[in-house]
């Protein structure tokens, strides 16, 4: 047992920081260590510098264009582009169905999309929840009927998440409802241009437009767009949970979190002393501190089995899906606490990152207090969204339990 | 960077399980408990015949030279077995505060007779005033013609009425708190004017509070620096926090286990108990504060004997911290959904969840080890004035 990085690993990890510290663009890394508004625009840039030095897609495959990063790379990533301000990647195209269409698709549709995702040309949103089908996703019934070479396709989806950016949503609808709910889901490719198709938006108790409700009125979609076979869709849903949920501990993220929650409590004042000496606010600090500090190795140790036994990561992922969003929360909830009645304000304005404050508003106040109630009240979500954490532990129960 | 135990570290834990199988069941366990010595004899020399004894020491002297991952694999079987036998006081405290800071004659003398079970020795470091810090020492130790003088008491010397020597602190100068001043000695059981008051502890094993008055000891019986004694003290308090998190987490894994077993098989209202998503909800919790009080014991199986004391203490205390808070959580739980057999003597899991109970009492419970690593936390932002 060592919890030592090997020296090829050391010098991923090197190779990676200089190139964050030469390539990620300064005005995206404030955005990030901010907590500023983030925009389309930022993230396709960043993508299409990441898939210009080759590191697109790190963990895909080489013959899809990706670097065949092990997952342990794959963390080294994650935790030093956290660490240097880079904003996450966009899951839904690379993580979500990047691996669906290696696994299941066509060539041509890989040839297709694939180097789409890779190169940022494409945004992808995701297709899954409904109105009436939330944690019961198989009772989804947004229809697909096949009617010659199209499908034609109407209903609802929601809790979409930057739909409002996309080029393409993929979606699980249903076309056949004569069979066990789960038989009769097919996943099907959408052209967000497609006549038919509204996205209005909803706005989230932060005050900001993240996610959507997609309407599909009798959309069109050419029949070459089902990927895999029709009414085997709940296969590939299930295929690609298990692949959304690495990483998902997001440990750098985390981090970057703590150390900034740090210096905070360090910059606030309480009794004319930095908030950080008073001890009651200071364990609240330590004790999100130690279960990050185990988290962090918990989640080592399943990288490292997964890697060792070269196998898809399994159940156990839901434990670090469980326990990184509830860290996350604790912290965005101990940043707000420690603005104390900075926290109170609420200025739209503020979340751009040129946001020059009028002179009556203290230093302290500009550089972090607007973004981060708001960033509070938004990761209420981290526990409910990518399968909540009661339905995390159902998968725990009966898949690692056998209850 | 690699999680797994090594061949043969699973071959020992494989060993230690099949002896606990054969020779320590539960009601072995019980009726050791409740013996006059309160642990097995025979056990002992067993173990000292599997190398356990001498594990954690050098070659040269009688040992195997093993690793704090070594005690961990270990100490985890202790964990299940709820062995009695005074493995940690012995072997990991004090044969392991010889081994770091004895003379080389000394390490000679005791540290093969360690590890061929015959020599047993007990920490008496804490008294009664002092709650958990190892720097408050009000016995004296005075200087005579042939040595010194020891005079005072120590409380709850863990495995003292076994002992054959203690290793004891008394302090020479300063105030009863200060850091400087302390000296180690290493007092034989038979010591003129040493008595003991001995007892049973809450999870089976015995301890004692020791008087001690004019007791004569040479000047040769000084372990480590003389009035500079703390930082050997504590490093070796920090490798028996490191096994004991080790049994913790043994014993989480025994009590979840036993816990997933009652629930599969325990019937109510015409099903298993385990169907209902209440208790359901509450086993998975269980499992994932499992997994990361296993990854706690891991980070201090590896830092516990680090060089760097403020490195090494922010890891202990973060470890004993989160392993006192989150095992309590483990064992109420395991009691709770064991319904009104979680409560009764006969059953293993009451005493799982004592043994729990008794190591965050020891060594700093988890209200002690946070505030350290807060105060570690506040330094390292403000600095080390305030």
């Amino acid at each position: 047992m060592n919890l030592n990085y090997t020296l090829a690993e050391e010098s991923f990890r090197a190779e990676v920081r200089a190139f964050l510290e030469a390539e990620l663009p300064a005005d995206i890394r404030s955005k990030v260590r901010l907590a500023r508004r983030m925009h389309k625009d930022d993230l396709v840039r960043w993508q299409k510098i990441l898939y210009r030095r080759g590191w697109g897609a790190g963990m895909w495959p080489r013959r899809f264009g990706g670097a065949d990063w092990s997952v342990v790379e794959q963390h080294i990533f994650d935790e030093e582009s956290a660490a240097a301000g880079a904003p996450p990647q966009l899951a839904f195209a690379l993580r979500m169905v990047a691996p669906v269409l290696m696994s299941f698709a066509t060539a041509a549709q890989q040839n297709y999309f694939l180097p789409r995702i890779i190169s940022g040309e494409d945004w992808w949103c995701q297709g899954y929840s409904e109105p009436g089908s939330g944690s019961d996703l198989a009772s989804l019934r947004t229809s697909a009927v096949r009617e010659g070479a199209h499908y034609r396709v109407t209903g609802q989806k929601t809790w979409n998440t930057l739909g409002q950016h996309a080029d393409w949503i993929f979606c699980l609808v249903r076309t056949s409802s004569d069979v066990r709910p789960q038989q009769g889901i097919s996943f099907l490719l959408i052209d967000m241009k497609s006549p038919g198709i509204t996205v209005r938006p909803i706005i989230t108790i932060d005050g900001e437009h993240e996610i959507n409700d997609i309407f599909f009125d009798n959309v069109q979609v050419p029949a070459e767009n089902l990927v895999g076979e029709e009414n085997k869709g709940w296969t590939y849903a299930k295929f690609l949970l298990s692949h959304e949920r690495t990483n998902n501990a997001g440990i750098g993220n985390c981090k970057r979190a703590l150390k900034r929650l740090k210096e905070i409590a360090t910059r606030q004042l309480h009794n004319g002393r930095p908030l950080i000496e008073d001890s009651r606010f200071r364990d609240r600090i330590a004790q999100v501190e130690l279960e990050l500090m185990a988290l962090e190795i918990t989640n080592l140790r399943v990288l490292s089995a997964v890697s060792k036994e070269s196998r898809a990561p399994g159940p156990e992922v839901s434990l670090l899906k469980i326990k990184g969003s509830e860290i996350i929360q604790q912290l965005a909830e101990l940043q707000m606490h420690a603005l104390g009645h900075d926290a109170l304000p609420y200025l739209r304005e503020a979340l751009e990152v040129d946001w020059v404050p009028p002179p009556l508003l203290a230093d302290h106040y500009a550089a972090f207090a607007p973004p981060l109630t708001g960033q509070y009240f938004n990761y209420r979500k981290t526990t409910i969204y990518a399968g909540s954490t009661e339905i995390q532990k159902n998968i725990i129960s009966k898949l690692i339990l056998g209850l | 960077m690699d999680f797994r135990l090594t061949e043969e570290q699973l071959a020992l834990q494989d060993t230690l399980r099949r002896f606990i199988a054969k020779d320590y069941d539960f009601e072995r366990r019980r009726s050791l408990a409740r013996s006059p010595l309160g642990y097995s004899a025979q056990a002992w020399a067993q173990y000292a015949e599997l190398g356990l004894l001498g594990l954690p020491y050098p070659e040269e002297f009688g040992g195997l030279g093993g690793s704090g991952v070594d005690i961990m694999a270990v100490m985890e079987l202790v964990g299940q077995g709820l062995l009695l036998e005074p493995y940690v006081s012995t072997v990991v405290l004090c044969g392991g505060l010889l081994r770091d800071a004895a003379t080389r004659a000394i390490k000679e003398a005791l540290l093969p007779q360690i590890a061929a079970g015959k020599l047993q020795i007990a920490l008496a470091a804490y008294e009664a005033a002092g709650r958990y810090e190892l720097a408050h020492v009000a016995a004296t130790a005075v200087r005579d013609a042939n040595g010194w003088r020891l005079t005072g008491r120590k409380s709850v010397v863990l495995d003292a009425p076994s002992a054959d020597y203690f290793l004891l602190s008394a302090r020479s100068s300063g105030s009863r708190t200060d850091a400087e001043g302390i000296s180690l000695f290493l007092v034989r059981r038979d010591a003129p004017g040493l008595t003991l008051q001995a007892y049973a502890t809450q999870s089976g094993g015995r301890a004692a509070d020791l008087h001690l008055q004019d007791v004569p000891i040479d000047e040769d019986a000084v372990i480590g620096a003389p009035e500079r004694a703390l930082p050997v003290i504590e490093r070796a308090v920090d490798q028996g926090i490191a096994a004991l998190c080790a049994e913790a987490a043994g014993i989480v894994t025994a009590l979840n286990e036993a816990t997933l077993n009652y629930l599969k098989t325990r019937k109510q209202f015409g099903t298993v108990i385990g169907s209902f998503q209440a208790l359901q909800h509450r086993m998975a919790d269980m499992f994932i504060a499992a997994e990361q009080i296993r990854s706690m014991a891991i980070i201090v199986a590896i830092q516990a004997a680090g060089d760097e004391p403020a490195a090494r203490r922010r890891a202990i205390s973060a470890a004993k911290a989160y392993i006192g808070e989150t095992a309590r959580f483990v064992g109420q739980q395991a009691v709770q959904l064991h319904g009104a057999m979680g409560v009764v003597d006969e059953l293993n899991v009451g005493h799982y969840f004592k043994r729990l109970t008794m190591i965050d009492m020891t060594f700093g419970d988890a209200d002690h080890h946070l505030a350290r690593f807060s105060e570690a936390l506040r330094v390292e932002a403000v600095g080390a004035t305030s």
